[in-house]
């Protein structure tokens, strides 16, 4: 069989090339890049306002227009025509140049912004002083290497949101999610941290926060700096402390209870949000193993782990010693993690033990173990928390988890390993909302009957490599940690097989042997026994 | 232990061998020609329109088979003697059985049409159809125009998946509208629009007369029966229905009519030989279904009761209620129960089609005691077990209209169409 695969990577063609509009729109697009890289080598723009905005407007228009061209002749329906013959789409080479040019460019952004001309005291130069006119119009400050990463990412996500708008326009559902995702970009993550950076002033100072990215996202949401700066900002400071705390315990909760992690993944988040919009052509590549399934349950769920030690350090490091001026101690915060981990862990396996498969008792186990031993240990041995210094922790976690996992291989390798890489093996957040979802939601996937032909598009096109086939042909409701809720299995079904659905917590996983359909006294005698 | 050997590793003999592992201890082996491991025959068009590859469509890793100990082996069975329990090979090689379940599927219909056997000429069926298709018809340069004959669900895939490729194709049909022995009037009709929007040269109420080769034997046109005319074109698919690909038992004193004919246990006239699957062929069809079903969902209902019989606990071939899907470019189709072309004479129907032309319902049911008989929905999901219960309680067609909406599966936020389908059901006019 090895031969016919080759055979048909090899003579299979992509049906046409681009038409005419579309290379009009990449000409446009790409002269907008142009621009970018004329800034970043230094070029002097005399008017780099007006350049700025010619430059983001092709970018958009360019993708946008491409877009155009490329569905505005088409039936509305899924159109994954010659996805796996294109190079962009199957690995081919463009797949590894956009791949490694993404990768070096985050590198840059992340490593030696100066590249990219960030100048710390003084003025900035190149791509970043290219930016400073629309910094300085939204914010009032210069521009620094995030401001660039923040426009263009947000540019990203309208034109390619655009774009996914367009090849989905068929299906409701996925057009009103990314009209969602667009506007929590746009809205939340862009423009609005802008705004409130322009209310600072000498005596009121609020840290830059994105209101939709919640701890342990933003893993740095608790640190020092940011804490004082809330409490320094007086009520409304406090008040987004409080939504911080708030939407950690009651808000994310209360909605994955209602309506999945969808709600956060596929409708608000700004990873979920590029690896939607940009990140589409790419969701077939995802790694659908049953091995690649096990290695990403426990990375993903070892992040977490790390990201709770390494934020109950860093508050710990800042903490006081002393009761008599401020009742949240060292030692209260302390024993209050340690208390309320195992309460939670214990009211997990109180009611939903039966429902986590061996490995995952094991491992809540040990993680529970881990996490009290170093607790305690902290209390006997006395010094440093958790064997290593706070500061140490956290900034091992910036750099591999926050830097390198999200940042660099999460977006950077989309053209290789698929869009939600980061999602999927990394994001803390996800996990936390997995877990919920798996254990209380009222989420999940319906298959309907015994329809399914075991084609596997639905497999194929979930970006999160869950092997929906495996369930569809067992007519057995999905009810998994990773889904994202996306709604692409459903839309690329040719049958009609999947439904993403709110329902009650009873029956939610109901597997049967023999299938709708068949003899009605065999199906019940099977699936009764 | 018992050796259970099953020839073909289609969907009908993968669920038996899946079921008889879990049933029981026995050993298993699946002998196929066409393939090392169990792939979805379904998503060839799939891997043709670039959507998926060949991997994707097999729905079990390599590692599942031999962890659950069900032996695979590539080969071509050549004949089967039932007395000795043993199979030849075409290499020789013999295999011995205890009990044997013949699932080998169609190969595609042939109407001894002067030219069938050139090159350039096929089915699409086996994935050996599909690798000659790539070859045939890499792309719009070599492949110039197809020509389609026989308007089933296989000729519409085919003119999908040649357009993905921008190839222009000609798609004969002899019946006066698309596929309408299944479908009503309406919906025939709705479908023949469908297809020409997606610029098929759909021709209608046409024969295929002759294929005409060139100098190497290449097909090179066509000519059409009822206007003589010659269609030039350089790949022609014959999908005019399918056959069980039942020829090498044709000595083997198993009975065949088209197929290997089974009892309602899917036995054969040989003692532990069973057939199940397209090739499976019933002495007496049941109730309103075919006595050959060459239907994916009835292929593998057939091997879960084939399993359960192997296993001891003898079953009869009894499926519940009728049902089907497919797609059509871009509008799914479902059907429950039973809606005929041509409505019986106690039944009526309800037809009900939505402005843009992609979505419509057809409701069958008694005309005396109108009772709900069988549905078929365009471009609107339906969930199979609501139906299916709606069919076994016997419900009118007043409560199936008025409950529409408990049946939709279509995703979320979809627009729901229960209020104009109800409306122009009480709109009809009454029949007197």
């Amino acid at each position: 069989m090895s031969t016919v695969q080759r055979n048909m990577s090899l003579t299979g063609e992509p049906p046409k090339s681009i038409n005419t509009q579309q290379k009009l729109a990449t000409f446009l697009g790409v002269f907008g890049l142009f621009l970018l890289v004329l800034a970043a080598v230094n070029l002097n723009f005399p008017n780099k306002g007006v350049w700025l905005g010619i430059a983001l407007i092709s970018i958009l228009g360019g993708v946008v227009w491409f877009a155009k061209g490329a569905y505005q002749n088409k039936q509305e329906g899924i159109k994954n025509d010659g996805v796996w013959f294109k190079s962009i789409t199957s690995r081919g080479y463009l797949a590894w140049i956009t791949g490694i040019s993404l990768t070096g460019f985050y590198i840059v952004l992340y490593f030696f912004p100066q590249f990219l001309g960030l100048v710390q005291e003084g003025d900035n130069k190149g791509l970043i002083a290219f930016f400073d006119p629309l910094s300085k119009l939204l914010s009032g400050n210069p521009a620094s290497q995030w401001f660039v990463y923040g426009t263009l990412y947000t540019i990203a996500i309208l034109s390619f949101g655009t774009k996914f708008i367009w090849k989905y326009r068929h299906n409701r559902y996925e057009r009103i999610r990314t009209i969602s995702v667009m506007f929590f970009q746009t809205a939340f993550a862009f423009l609005i941290p802008e705004f409130m950076a322009r209310l600072n002033s000498d005596t009121f100072s609020l840290p830059y926060y994105d209101l939709k990215n919640i701890w342990p996202l933003n893993y740095y949401n608790f640190e020092q700096y940011r804490v004082d700066s809330f409490i320094s900002a007086g009520d409304v400071g406090l008040a987004l402390l409080l939504f911080g705390i708030a939407s950690i315990f009651i808000i994310t909760p209360i909605l994955t209870y209602k309506y999945g992690k969808r709600w956060y993944c596929s409708w608000v988040c700004g990873c979920g949000g590029l690896a939607e919009t940009a990140g589409d052509p790419f969701r077939h590549l995802s790694d659908k193993s049953m091995n690649a399934w096990k290695i990403e349950r426990w990375v993903v769920h070892s992040v977490l782990v790390f990201v709770v030690v390494m934020t109950t350090a860093v508050v710990h490091s800042y903490l006081g010693d002393d009761a008599s001026k401020y009742w949240l101690t060292k030692d209260v915060f302390l024993i209050g993690v340690g208390v309320f981990l195992t309460l939670l862990f214990a009211a997990i396996w109180f009611f939903k033990r039966k429902e986590l498969e061996k490995d995952a008792r094991y491992g809540a186990f040990g993680y529970l173990v881990i996490v009290l031993v170093l607790i305690g240990m902290h209390f006997t041995a006395g010094k440093t928390l958790f064997l290593f210094e706070a500061e140490t922790l956290r900034q091992s976690y910036g750099f591999l988890i926050g830097a390198i996992f999200s940042g660099v291989i999460g977006t950077g390798f989309y053209p290789i390993f698929g869009n939600r890489v980061w999602c999927r093996f990394g994001c803390p957040m996800a996990a936390i909302l997995g877990l919920q979802q798996r254990l209380f939601s009222k989420f999940r996937i319906t298959t309907n009957g015994g329809q399914c032909i075991s084609c596997g598009n639905c497999s194929t096109y979930c970006e999160m490599g869950i092997d929906v086939r495996a369930y569809a042909q067992k007519g057995e409701n999905i009810v998994r940690a990773s889904c994202v809720g996306c709604g692409i299995c459903s839309a690329v079904c040719p049958r009609g097989v999947l439904k993403l659905e709110n329902g009650p917590l009873a029956n939610r996983i109901e597997g049967n042997e023999i299938l709708l359909g068949n003899d009605v006294d065999l199906m019940q005698y099977v699936n009764n026994r | 232990m018992e050796h259970i050997v099953i020839i073909g590793n289609g969907i009908s003999g993968i669920t038996a061998a899946r079921h008889i592992r879990k049933l029981s201890d026995k050993k298993i082996t699946i002998i196929s020609a066409e393939s090392d491991h169990f792939f979805s025959r379904t998503a060839l068009m799939y891997i043709y329109m670039g959507h998926m590859q060949y991997e994707h469509t097999k729905p079990y890793e390599d590692y599942f088979w031999k962890k659950n100990r069900i032996d695979l082996k590539r080969g071509f069975v050549k004949t089967v003697s039932p007395e000795d329990k043993v199979l030849t090979l075409s290499d020789g090689e013999q295999i011995n059985f205890d009990k044997l379940i013949i699932a080998v599927g169609s190969k595609s219909n042939m109407f001894g049409w002067p030219g069938q056997d050139l090159d350039g000429v096929q089915g699409l069926y086996s994935l050996q159809d599909l690798e000659a298709l790539e070859k045939n018809a890499p792309n719009n340069k070599i492949c110039e125009r197809a020509v389609i004959v026989g308007g089933g669900l296989i000729g519409i895939e085919l003119a999908e998946m040649l357009s993905t490729r921008q190839i222009p194709v000609t798609f004969l049909v002899r019946e006066e509208s698309f596929w309408n022995v299944v479908l009503p009037q309406g919906e025939s009709e709705m479908l023949n629009r469908h297809i020409k929007s997606h610029h098929i040269d759909l021709r209608l109420s046409t024969n295929l007369k002759k294929i005409l080769p060139d100098k190497n034997g290449r097909a090179r046109a066509v000519v059409i029966e009822e206007t003589g005319e010659e269609l030039p074109c350089n790949v022609v698919g014959l999908t005019a229905g399918v056959t069980p690909n039942v020829d090498f038992l044709k000595d083997s004193g198993i009975e065949l009519g088209r197929g290997v004919k089974v009892n309602r246990f899917l036995e054969t006239n040989k003692k532990d030989i069973y057939a199940i699957g397209d090739c499976a062929e019933q002495h007496e069809a049941i109730g309103n279904r075919r006595p050959i079903e060459a239907v994916w969902y009835t292929g593998r209902m057939m091997g879960e009761v084939v399993a359960q019989t192997i296993c001891g606990n003898k079953r009869e071939y009894k499926p519940g209620h009728w049902f089907n899907s497919a797609k059509f470019f871009d509008i799914e189709y479902q059907t429950y129960g039973w809606v005929f072309a041509k409505p019986k004479e106690y039944e009526a129907h309800f037809h009900w089609k939505h402005e843009d032309d992609t979505k419509c319902i057809t409701v069958a049911y008694h005309k005396e005691t109108e009772e709900f008989l069988g549905i078929n929905t365009f471009g609107i999901r339906m969930k199979h077990e609501v139906l299916d219960r709606w069919l076994s309680e016997k419900k009118s067609i007043d409560y199936i209209i008025k409950h529409l909406k408990e049946a939709n599966f279509d995703p979320e936020f979809y627009s729901g169409f229960e209020k104009e389908i109800l409306s122009t059901y009480n709109n009809q006019p009454v029949n007197v």
